[in-house]
């Protein structure tokens, strides 16, 4: 029948490019995403320190970083680095590129989750780690930050979750990820829907073991979370 | 032990502390009474310099500072300061975080650079004495407010203070916890520990205050003996507050 001969040659293309298509997962998409976080969320802490230091040039330099990358698209800030800076004599590869446009632009999105984190803990600890004799410094590290990492581990872990999915962005800028092998054999066997649905199962699997992960660190911070 | 003289604090347009001279001896407490909005917590939070004041001069032990408005206290100079006194919060300010024993080992270990093996015996002694050994390794979380307040005891003496300060600390727990709370403060007064405590618990005032201090409209109305303002007060005021407490 000619129904089985169709669901048999889509179940053929399936089988044949899910493991491609898992391995430009693993091998792009898992590091860009791992990598990108890793940087942004250095980024975005001493961007989210700079911000509350009260020293006005640092102030003044968090503020307008954030404010360009959270104010433009990432499409656009990928396409400036890759296809705009070659013109200026400055020429990067597809995964450089990536990792800087996407490491610009969740630190400048993280460093604010950060910083409303650490404003969120009540003047009372401030006061009570200066009543014991420290430093701007010590109470920060030691009384305000731990308390801090501990609330803004659930808005973190759902930008890390969304970065997983921002990555398929990296496929206009020329990288081999997950979305750009599913295109290509999307185009090469003219089976948009099933292949693209390919795609979306893979990173539903990506992101699902990743939710799980962020869920068992909340359960670890929770430990000493006040009921 | 503790000298002020002509202290002043105002935030912005409102003047909270108008000139107060005050001197407590070594090994006495203080107790500061008056109605809401007289400037107690303020004053009590100049000693600790959690408030610049504007004006005047707070004198410590063997440290005096100045003050004038406009004064920038240098960092090391204000925490070098700040350790001669230890503050209990109203709202105990413990470090959530941090287990019981943890809370009283950390300034010990980050600020006076104890051995951890040496903070913890001297928190551990410190639970002892205000009756909480069995809750050493729990979170703050998972006791009381009395016994919180009790552990913020310890928090504050663990650093060797010269003086404790108590901003209403009671005032937050029930009132079958109060007690408990009143008797650690009592023990310490006897054993000699100089303190300021600002509190609405006038059985306390009465039973454990050298000097009573009362205050209305960021002065000192009226100070002395606990006799003194409760007994033999003529002031207009003290007698209006008192009376009103009474109730």
């Amino acid at each position: 029948m000619v129904l089985d001969e169709r669901a048999e040659r889509i179940i053929g293309i399936l089988s044949d490019s899910f493991f491609p298509i898992l391995k430009a997962g693993l091998y792009f998409t898992v590091p860009l995403t791992l990598i990108t976080f890793t940087l942004g969320l250095i980024l975005a802490f001493f961007t989210a320190i700079a911000r509350i230091s009260g020293i006005k040039p640092l102030v003044a330099i968090a503020k307008f970083y954030v404010w360009i990358f959270r104010g433009t698209p990432l499409l656009v800030q990928l396409f400036i680095l890759f296809y705009g800076l070659p013109s200026v004599g400055i020429t990067l590869d597809p995964f450089p590129a990536a990792v800087l446009g996407f490491t610009l632009n969740k630190g400048a999105y993280s460093s604010e989750i950060i910083r409303a984190a650490i404003l969120s803990t009540p003047k009372g600890q401030w006061e009570a780690a200066y009543s014991i004799g420290m430093t701007r410094a010590q109470a920060m590290r030691r009384i305000i930050l731990p308390q801090a990492i501990r609330v803004s581990v659930p808005p973190l872990g759902n930008s890390f979750i969304s970065l997983v999915k921002d990555t398929s962005l990296a496929a206009t800028i020329t990288v081999t990820e997950m979305f750009q092998k599913g295109q290509q054999v999307a185009a090469a066997t003219y089976e948009p829907l099933w292949l693209y649905i390919e795609v979306a199962f893979i990173y539903l699997m990506f992101s699902t073991v990743l939710s799980y992960a962020q869920s068992m660190l909340e359960r670890r911070f929770d430990r000493s979370v006040a009921k | 032990m503790i000298k002020l003289e002509n202290l002043y604090k105002s935030f912005g347009d409102i003047d909270v502390l108008k000139g107060i001279n005050l001197e407590v001896e070594k090994g006495k407490t203080a107790v500061v009474i008056g109605p809401s909005g007289s400037g107690k917590t303020t004053l009590l939070r100049c000693l600790n310099l959690l408030e610049i004041p504007n004006q005047g001069s707070i004198t410590i032990g063997e440290k005096e500072l100045q003050f004038q408005s406009g004064t920038k206290l240098k960092p090391n100079q204000m925490t070098s300061f700040r350790q001669q006194t230890g503050m209990v919060f109203q709202s105990y300010n413990l470090f959530p975080h941090l287990t019981v024993v943890e809370n009283i080992m950390e300034g010990q270990v980050v600020v006076l650079k104890r051995s951890k093996a040496e903070a913890k015996k001297r928190s551990l002694d410190l639970l002892a004495k205000v009756g909480l050994s069995d809750r050493a390794d729990m979170y703050p979380h998972q006791l009381s407010g009395g016994q919180q307040q009790r552990v913020g005891i310890a928090r504050a003496m663990a650093m060797d203070p010269k003086v404790l300060l108590f901003d209403e600390p009671t005032s937050a727990l029930d009132p079958e916890l109060v007690g408990e709370v009143l008797k650690v403060m009592k023990d310490l007064a006897e054993e000699g520990m100089t303190m300021v405590v600002v509190t609405h618990e006038m059985e306390f005032a009465r039973d454990v205050a050298d000097q009573v201090i009362f205050m209305d409209q960021g002065i000192i109305a009226e100070k002395g003996t606990p006799e003194e303002i409760f007994t033999l007060s003529t002031n207009p005021r003290t007698q209006q507050f008192l009376n009103k407490v009474a109730r």
